[in-house]
């Protein structure tokens, strides 16, 4: 006993104080939305579309470059494609919408967050939202930090969100992963065994559009086709404050 | 043709290729000779694959042995003719995935298999081909077949999965149980299958390396090494040594958060919560640590073909060292009051046993097989890229339970330490990355690296025209699944979750 009291001491309190406080340094090198520098990129070479292993960028009529957060990997790939060194990515957390079509962005253009819920639904969910997270397809690593909200250093039940053994006490699921034909039934049958009015979460960029996997066989690309989804969290895998952020907007609980 | 007095196998060491014209190609007869004796000398399969053959309808098998004492890999081949050929697995039982996997893969019958089920419930790749004879349209459910069971009074099945009661991947587990104790666990997977092999077989270019990087995420730097390392021995080889020792720092850091989290897993298993609480958070400090060198707590874009995508200066050098020492006191605080308390280790001796026999007949890897006494660590046997340079001690235990495969990970974080603390002070001078040159045509690689959860065998071959044409994967988790499922046995059920966290296998690196 007495070892486990002078462990707790030597361990202190380390929840962050997120979002009554500024959220924790996020590492200089995160790679959030890439950004293209107008006056360096004339949209004609279009190197970085080539080089987007998922066709996350295109450009539009007027050669302005165009990105789908939700296809996009966060990699480097256009970075380093790009002879004029135009692109960098921003160090931004909040990427989290609640259409898929706010996910595709211009350049300069700025991030539609994702609003709260609807009056009734927050009325139900706001203080106590229990999530069914169902894996399917992906590769742990959207799971894994899904799951580090739940540790001290988050503690996502303060917020009253908890993820739950049934999807009988669950009011919505979390998806992780582009949605194997192997998962589609398990995946299908959890979301019906989920009682109504019941919320769809899309994590990662498997979930929202099939992440690296896009148009191979043995996927669906995402679960966007498949289910209404009311929260799309972008990433790969998503930042675990980008998924908390995501969240809390969806309870009207973070605003800016 | 193989001449009589050519040598029945290739050698070559990890991270080498070799001309595909070299090796030795045997009738299957002679093959599976030199196969089986060698793996009843010691010798380990690291992998044994198929690939389509230039020839319309027939089928190349080659082997990848490991010959760990003497840090060598043999390479040998055969070709097969028609839809079957007799199974090894009743001799040789490691090689009982494989052959399944050809078999789903291939359309090849192994006769005489004795667990002849599908992998990753999908069709064959060659439509003329199906091994369980299904008709070609019909849909294959994952999870649907024969599972073994037992029948008698009081024994009923507990079936669990593939959605699981936490934040967990999926798999089916079938348990035949008398009360509370198991006679037999079955677990069949392919849920996660996303056609990665397949991807990569129509030469994926750009998506090659976030294939992966995305084949186990929690094993991000160790499969993209494997993988970049496989492709770097096919150019011609690689010599940014920086970048080696920083490939090595990142993939020790996935090593160091992966174990912390499973320490703090298994103290959560048996409700020991101070210790499962602070591991949960010691883990993320590691994974920031792996941001701190590459923006991604997961190692992404960290490495990519001919060396690192991020370099560190003296301030980066010296954060992370501070950070590491900071981590170290916290993780040996958190896992010293784990294995002093008498009701943990109550709970982790003398579980899930797996005797070193058993785990040797499986071709059991990692932790997980040094926990059962066995004596493999690739960093050891066949080091590539720095560990060529710093050699790391084996760190095994020989009590073959929970509890040893609990204290191998905590012998193993000292040793990570130690090797980064080690690797900070003196990194090598020189570029990080150099261009990787074209692949050599009509070769062969092997990469080996020992991830978090064990071996990861990369194996590439290129055509004439230097495309590659096969490119296969074993992650650990492939050879160690059958050895959870023989720890169940004679446990209680309600001991699963912890025994299942004392393995923490890969379900998305066996799928693909």
């Amino acid at each position: 006993m007495i070892k486990i009291t002078l462990a707790r001491l030597h361990q202190k309190h380390r929840t962050i104080r997120y979002p009554d406080a500024p959220p924790p340094p996020l590492p200089d090198r995160l790679r959030g939305r890439p950004l293209f520098d107008a006056a360096r990129c004339q949209g004609s070479c279009q190197l970085c579309a080539e080089s987007c292993p998922t066709g996350a960028i295109e450009f539009t009529a007027d050669h302005k470059p165009r990105v789908d957060l939700g296809k996009c990997l966060f990699c480097n790939d256009c970075v380093q494609a790009c002879p004029q060194h135009a692109i960098r990515h921003s160090n931004d957390y909040r990427l989290a919408a609640s259409r898929r079509e706010e996910l595709v962005v211009e350049e300069g253009q700025a991030l539609q967050w994702a609003h709260e819920l609807g009056k009734d639904l927050k009325r139900l969910l706001g203080r106590s939202l229990k999530l069914r997270q169902v894996s399917a397809g992906g590769c742990n690593a959207c799971e894994a930090d899904v799951n580090v909200l739940g540790t001290v250093g988050w503690d996502l039940g303060r917020f009253g969100i908890q993820f739950v053994a049934s999807p009988r006490h669950a009011d919505g699921v979390l998806i992780t992963g582009p949605v194997t034909q192997n998962m589609q039934s398990a995946l299908m049958d959890t979301y019906r065994a989920v009682p109504n009015p019941k919320i769809v979460i899309a994590v990662g960029a498997c979930a929202i559009a099939g992440g690296p996997f896009v148009d191979h066989a043995e996927v669906n690309n995402g679960v966007t086709n498949l289910l209404p989804v009311d929260l799309f969290i972008p990433g790969c895998p998503p930042h675990p404050l980008t998924i908390l952020d995501g969240l809390l907007r969806l309870l009207g609980r973070v605003k800016d | 043709m193989t001449t009589p007095s050519a040598p029945d196998m290739l050698t070559l060491i990890n991270a080498q290729s070799v001309a595909l014209d070299r090796i030795p190609r045997h009738d299957l007869e002679t093959f599976q000779r030199i196969v089986s004796a060698a793996l009843h000398a010691g010798q380990r399969a690291s992998a044994f694959f198929g690939a389509a053959a230039d020839q319309p309808g027939q089928t190349d098998l080659f082997i990848v042995l490991a010959h760990d004492n003497n840090s060598q890999l043999n390479l040998l081949c055969t070709q097969v003719e028609g839809g079957h050929f007799p199974s090894l697995t009743p001799s040789c039982p490691s090689l009982h995935l494989f052959e399944r996997e050809i078999a789903e893969q291939f359309g090849l019958r192994p006769e005489g298999h004795p667990w002849l089920k599908p992998v990753r419930y999908r069709t064959s790749w060659d439509s003329q081909r199906d091994a369980w004879q299904r008709p070609r349209g019909q849909a294959i459910l994952p999870g649907v077949g024969d599972f073994y069971r037992v029948d008698g009074p009081d024994v009923h099945e507990v079936a669990v999965g593939p959605v699981h009661a936490g934040i967990i991947e999926p798999g089916h587990f079938r348990f035949q149980c008398h009360g509370e104790e198991v006679y037999h666990l079955e677990i069949a997977l392919g849920y996660q299958h996303r056609g990665i092999e397949e991807a990569l077989l129509q030469n994926s270019g750009r998506r090659g390396l976030h294939y992966a990087e995305t084949l186990a995420g929690d094993t991000t730097i160790g499969h993209a090494t494997a993988y970049c390392q496989v492709l770097e021995a096919l150019a011609g080889g690689f010599s940014a040594v920086r970048a080696q020792s920083l490939r090595g720092i990142a993939l020790e850091l996935e090593r160091l958060a992966n174990h912390v989290g499973d320490l703090g897993a298994l103290a959560n298993d048996i409700g020991f919560l101070p210790t499962a609480s602070y591991c949960g958070r010691i883990r993320g400090d590691f994974l920031n640590m792996s941001a701190l060198l590459c923006g991604s707590r997961f190692g992404r874009g960290m490495v990519c073909p001919g060396g690192v995508g991020y370099d560190m200066d003296a301030a980066r050098i010296k954060d992370l060292q501070t950070r590491l020492t900071a981590a170290e006191k916290d993780t040996a605080n958190a896992v010293n009051l784990l294995f002093d308390t008498p009701s943990v280790l109550a709970r982790f001796e003398s579980k899930g046993v797996l005797p070193p026999e058993m785990a040797r007949t499986l071709g059991m890897v990692g932790p997980a097989a040094r926990a059962s006494g066995l004596y493999r660590d690739i960093r050891h046997d066949h080091p590539a890229g720095i560990y060529r340079f710093v050699h790391l001690p084996l760190s095994t235990w020989d009590t073959c339970d929970i509890f040893a495969r609990g204290y191998v990970r905590w012998l193993e974080i000292q040793q990570s330490i130690e090797f980064i603390r080690e690797q900070l002070n003196a990194i090598p001078a020189g570029p990080i990355r150099t261009k990787p040159g074209p692949l050599k045509p009509s070769r062969l690689a092997v990469s080996l690296v020992e991830g978090w959860r064990g071996e990861l065998c990369h194996v590439a071959l290129t055509d004439a025209q230097s495309l590659v044409r096969r490119h296969k994967i074993v992650d650990p988790s492939f050879h160690n699944w059958m050895g959870l499922a023989y720890a169940m046995r004679n446990q209680q059920i309600s001991d699963f979750p912890l025994c299942n966290k004392s393995f923490n296998l890969s379900y998305c690196g066996h799928d693909l």
